[in-house]
């Protein structure tokens, strides 16, 4: 039998294991960087974020005409725009417009695949079916935890302008407090990116993925709250729902709930702070599970 | 030299009722350029799916480099281009292969050398979306070879391409496996495979049919011989053939008949006084046996499966 007398073969690397994982990772991140499509989505909801948590109750407190012109200009306005009131600001526009935003991420990375034939290409360069899907999602995690680190960084800058401009004394927040609320904005947005993950798997179709899913978390959640309220046991239902869990999340962390004249929409108090963290840690790995295991079976065309 | 590269036994994928692929039992050795031929939807896509891991068989098994398809230690070794290149549109060619190389875990040198190798270095940087389909094809054939895999699967790997480009592929084919690389390869080109292939299958409606080498499956050769009147032509070839070995087809009188006794068929002729307008040795063409081959298996349906 004759050697091949080439280059390195592709067992190059252990197509097995944590490197074939950290390879999938690598070239995932990188295309993923490359994107134009999260940099707008990124840039999107930092720029919803700013406006509605900083720029508009600023106008509104400068203006004295209250918040979005319903409640008092009182310092409970400025007090909310200060630094040490970034951690119960921060989760606010999380549970429906941030989340929203993850969604459309996680279903167009998931499902374009489908589309442009990338999937197939990437599950014949050696990393097995599991690993490489993996890789996709803990890549789609980096990108989640640094949009929500560009935030904080940003809410960090507004408000600390807002209160040099106010001349007010900067109080810093609590760091406990702060990690309480940048990890349970992470558990919110990471858990939506998966929604999207997995519905953009199973319809195989970016368009109709972020189209189901923004359906849902926007429509469908808030008609069956409504409808809770109605009929009473379907509430064993909606209370357990993603967007409930997401919004109680934010809702427990400080955010004024939806119902309170002018809380944000999607933050809810229906469930304590444990509870809704425990709830979407579920979700987020039942839906990457199943996304993974509908993955491993799939025929590719 | 006869180890094998690619088994399969009884190889069946069916889509509900449908039957794409029909008990496939193929063998692929290593160092050679195997053509898998066939007509657009007999199969072949199918085939080269299942043993790329990307479509899981109904029944059958099959051993690409000793492992089962799609298991890391087969897929690491082989490189694919299948039914058209995947890619990512917004990403420039050479992005798009540093992304594989990563996923791959080989180093970006090896980027620029496949790139240069399909002749695609200069529109490297250029976006994937704007590529010609022979550029998107060239680029799917860049990212089948980075990491020098043992087996190379490419399917349909001249589709869209010139010529001239259609040349440099199979070139390119031709030098891989004189490097050593196995290439799996299916057309419908009989030409092509006919040019490259060491060994051919083909499969018709999802059975494979024949598989043999290019010399094999295209039998012995023949002479065809033109020559005025018709029936002294033909009393001649006959006696030197043989009576069942000459057939009247076109207007030519083709015999089964050894290339070398060409001057003693030409002495014949001229012993019976015909007038000769042409002898020569006629090789039958791959295409001429695919014909003859799928005469019985085309219009009889679709593939269904017979209840």
């Amino acid at each position: 039998m004759t050697t091949m007398e080439q280059g390195p073969m592709r067992t190059a690397i252990e197509p097995t294991g944590f490197r074939a994982l950290g390879a999938s990772v690598r070239g995932e991140l990188l295309r993923l960087r490359k994107w134009p499509t999260v940099w707008v989505l990124g840039g999107v909801w930092l720029a919803l974020n700013l406006t509605f948590a900083y720029v508009f109750n600023y106008i509104a407190y400068a203006t004295g005409s209250g918040n979005f012109g319903t409640g008092p200009a009182t310092e409970g306005l400025l007090a909310d725009l200060m630094p040490d009131a970034i951690p119960r600001i921060y989760t606010g526009g999380l549970p429906m417009f941030g989340g929203a935003i993850m969604m459309i991420l996680g279903a167009l990375a998931a499902g374009s695949g489908f589309g442009w034939g990338t999937w197939k290409t990437v599950l014949t360069q050696g990393p097995g079916r599991l690993v490489a899907f993996a890789g996709t999602l803990a890549a789609l995690g980096v990108v989640v935890v640094t949009i929500l680190v560009a935030q904080l960084a940003l809410d960090f800058g507004a408000s600390v302008l807002i209160g040099t401009v106010e001349s007010q004394t900067l109080g810093w927040p609590d760091v406990g407090e702060l990690a309480k609320s940048v990890g349970g904005g992470l558990l919110i947005s990471a858990m939506w990116a998966a929604a999207g993950v997995l519905i953009g798997v199973l319809t195989r179709s970016p368009a109709l993925a972020v189209g189901l899913g923004l359906v849902w978390s926007l429509v469908v959640e808030n008609l069956l709250r409504g409808v809770a309220n109605l009929i009473s046991e379907l509430e064993y239902v909606t209370n357990v729902l993603p967007g409930t869990a997401a919004g109680s999340m934010a809702g427990a962390l400080g955010a004024t709930a939806e119902g309170e004249g002018d809380g944000a929409p999607g933050v809810l108090t229906v469930l304590s702070g444990a509870s809704s963290a425990a709830l979407l840690a579920a979700y987020l790995v039942v839906f990457a599970v199943a996304a993974a295991a509908a993955m491993r079976r799939r025929d590719l065309a | 030299m006869t180890e094998t590269i690619v088994v399969t036994d009884r190889l069946t994928k069916k889509y509900g009722d449908q039957i794409a692929v029909d008990e496939v039992s193929l063998t692929v050795r290593r160092g050679e350029v195997y053509g898998f031929l066939g007509p657009n939807g007999a199969g072949k896509t199918t085939t080269l799916r299942m043993l790329l891991g990307l479509v899981r068989p109904t029944r059958g098994t099959a051993k690409v480099l000793g492992a089962r398809p799609g298991h890391p230690a087969a897929v690491a070794r082989t490189g694919a281009l299948v039914e058209g290149p995947g890619f990512f549109p917004y990403l420039s060619g050479r992005d798009n292969l540093r992304v594989m190389a990563r996923y791959q875990g080989v180093s970006e040198a090896a980027v620029d050398a496949a790139l240069e190798r399909v002749e695609l270095a200069g529109r490297g940087r250029d976006a994937f979306r704007s590529y010609s389909l022979g550029m998107k094809q060239r680029l799917g054939v860049a990212s089948a070879l980075l990491g020098d895999p043992e087996l190379l699967v490419l399917d349909e790997p001249t589709n869209g391409l010139d010529p001239a480009g259609m040349a440099d592929m199979r070139r390119l084919i031709v030098e891989l496996a004189q490097q050593g690389q196995t290439v799996l390869l299916s057309s419908h080109l009989l030409g092509e495979v006919q040019e490259i292939c060491d060994r051919v299958g083909v499969i018709v409606h999802g059975r494979l049919i024949a598989e043999s080498t290019v010399a094999e499956l295209r039998g012995a050769s023949t002479v065809l011989a033109r020559a005025e009147p018709i029936d002294g032509t033909l009393a001649a070839a006959m006696r030197v053939a043989g009576d069942d070995a000459v057939r009247l087809q076109d207007g030519g009188v083709h015999l089964d008949l050894d290339a070398r006794r060409v001057p003693e068929l030409a002495r014949e002729l001229v012993t019976a006084g015909v007038d000769i307008h042409e002898i020569r040795a006629s090789e039958r063409s791959l295409e001429d046996v695919f014909f003859e081959m799928t005469a019985g298996e085309r219009g009889d349906g679709n593939g269904k499966e017979q209840p």
